[in-house]
């Protein structure tokens, strides 16, 4: 082969690297065995404290839900879990159409035209579609109004900054103002205007992005309802595990006259030579690798297993069973907040506004409350006020599906 | 018919009094390939003379428009809009792009058929 190429050793391959670079060797220690190894993997594991999702209370963006075995079932198929990226239609036909069937969910959940083949997580989420309103109307603020989750600002933040676009707190835009981004339920798990957060957006010509729960998508109005140009969120609820945080899935819909616009892979169908319906990669020129920095985002990859597992999620439970999640989720919380707010000196801390499954009390002292939980193997109400200084002692809880009646009995039996 | 002048960067413009017409060349409608979509501005926005005011997509690339002088829109070929080929199909006729009402004067770098000739030539790959 070295002949065959018109070298004489593999070293001549590697002149271009410095001598100053190369190891003179590797100091790797003997393998293990299988056995070995998994031993110890298994040791480093068991050094985590993990709750148990039924005596989890916890959310703040990544939610304990029942996972259907189905999800798995088809996720481990080797031609999906093995897959890379299907650049050619021709080789890849199966995955095309299982992440076009996802971008059909993920647009109906929304009621929005079009949807891509999914980002890497809500947070990422928010910053390209920060990016998109600001590609098509060429302000450079946007606007983040009332609590969105902190992370997801932290990294609309950072990319902002490599792009020129200012990110400030308000809900009040103006003429200088790209999108204003709202979420819905917001960080607390409370109800915003979105409605009126969207009008607002519009009369200033700023586009209206809602950073939405794909849960509660089953129980309050659609953004494409109350008029959003772009819907992000996470899909981790829809048969992702919290895996100590991903791999997760983001997703983006948006209106059909911002689709040039929207970044990322999009699946679309078209016709072969005999008139055979097939998926292809589309719009590829709204795309870095042609449109260069004219284009919205470099992102040039998805999450395609993890858009998978979400679509078995969404076909297998279907509008019935998520609805049915959603409920349970709902009043198994609301039941929740009477009990905890009954405790002495515990209240709702935003008593006006509504919630859905997740909800933020005010209690005497947070971190002990926390604490006191944990002993109990109870994963107790995430602590706001790290992020929010007028939220100092306010704990939100959060109920799913999976918390039964009897851990709720623990867990006040624990705050007793 | 008015004559053709065109740009380095493969547009072209014929005058006729004030008005100013503007397209691309044959020779880049063929370089691109099938053009899909067209990203225009609209009538009665200022441009300046090598200012580039839009985007031409085909399946495989998406190049900017400059505008070969200054004047403002006054009129956009509407028909790209839903048919994008024409800019293919008939690139200095029914493909037209732009009309310009022109200020002042035109600029002295724009090319005749022979100069754009040597210019395509150069570039075609």
């Amino acid at each position: 082969m070295l002949e065959a190429i018109g070298v004489r050793s593999m070293d001549d391959l590697l002149v271009d690297i410095p001598q100053s670079l190369r190891l003179a060797s590797l100091q790797l220690p003997n393998g293990l065995s299988e056995f070995e190894t998994m031993a110890q993997v298994r040791a480093l594991a068991e050094r985590n404290r993990v709750y148990a999702d039924r005596l989890t209370f916890r959310g703040g963006g990544v939610y304990r839900r029942f996972i259907p075995s189905a999800v798995a079932a088809v996720t481990s198929k080797p031609e999906f879990y093995t897959a890379y990226t299907p650049y050619q239609a021709e080789a890849s036909q199966g995955t095309l159409q299982a992440i076009f069937e996802f971008q059909t969910l993920i647009a109906e959940l929304t009621a929005l035209d079009v949807a891509n083949a999914s980002l890497y997580d809500g947070a990422t989420a928010v910053a390209e579609a920060a990016m998109m309103a600001y590609v098509h109307n060429g302000r450079s603020e946007v606007l983040v109004a009332g609590y969105v989750h902190p992370e997801y600002v932290q990294v609309l933040k950072a990319f902002g900054a490599g792009r020129g676009i200012k990110v400030r707190k308000g809900d009040q835009p103006s003429n200088k103002t790209a999108a204003v981004i709202f979420q819905q339920p917001d960080f607390l798990g409370l109800l915003v205007d979105a409605r009126g957060l969207t009008q607002a957006a519009h009369d200033a010509g700023a586009l209206a992005i809602a950073c939405v729960d794909p849960i509660s998508l089953a129980l309050l109005a659609p953004p494409g309802e109350y008029g959003a140009d772009i819907a992000v969120g996470e899909g981790q609820q829809l048969g992702l595990a919290p895996s100590y945080g991903g791999p997760h899935v983001g997703f983006i819909a948006c209106r059909k006259e911002l689709v040039r616009k929207l970044p990322g892979r999009l699946v679309g169908t078209a016709h072969d030579a005999q008139g055979r319906r097939g998926f292809v990669l589309s719009l590829a020129a709204r795309e870095q690798h042609i449109r260069r920095e004219k284009a919205t985002s470099n992102i040039c990859t998805n999450h395609s297993l993890c858009a998978l597992a979400a679509a078995v999620y969404m076909t297998y439970m279907g509008p019935y069973g998520l609805r049915q999640v959603a409920d349970v989720s709902f009043r198994r919380a609301h039941h929740l907040a009477d009990r905890l707010t009954a405790l002495p000196g515990w209240e709702m801390a935003l008593p006006e506004q509504q919630f859905l499954n997740e909800f933020p009390v005010r209690v005497p002292k947070a971190a002990a409350v926390v604490r006191r939980l944990a002993r109990k193997g109870i994963l107790g109400g995430l602590e706001v006020g790290r992020w929010f200084r007028e939220l100092k002692d306010v704990l939100t809880f959060t109920c799913t599906e999976v918390n039964d009646a009897k851990a709720l009995d623990e867990l006040l039996e624990a705050l007793a | 018919m008015a004559e053709r002048s065109y740009t380095k960067t493969h547009e072209w413009i014929t005058v006729d009094g004030k008005q100013a017409t503007i397209g691309i060349t044959d020779f880049a409608q063929s370089q691109l390939g099938d053009v899909v979509f067209l990203e225009l501005p609209s009538s009665g926005r200022k441009l300046a003379a090598r200012e580039a005011f839009g985007v031409v997509e085909s399946v495989k690339a998406a190049s900017d428009l400059y505008s070969p002088v200054a004047g403002r829109i006054s009129a956009v070929n509407d028909r790209l809009a839903t048919k994008p080929e024409l800019i293919n199909s008939d690139p200095y006729g029914d493909g037209w792009i732009l009309k310009l009402e022109l200020a002042g004067d035109l600029p002295d770098d724009l090319l005749d058929e022979a100069g754009y000739k040597k210019v395509a030539e150069g570039s075609s790959h």
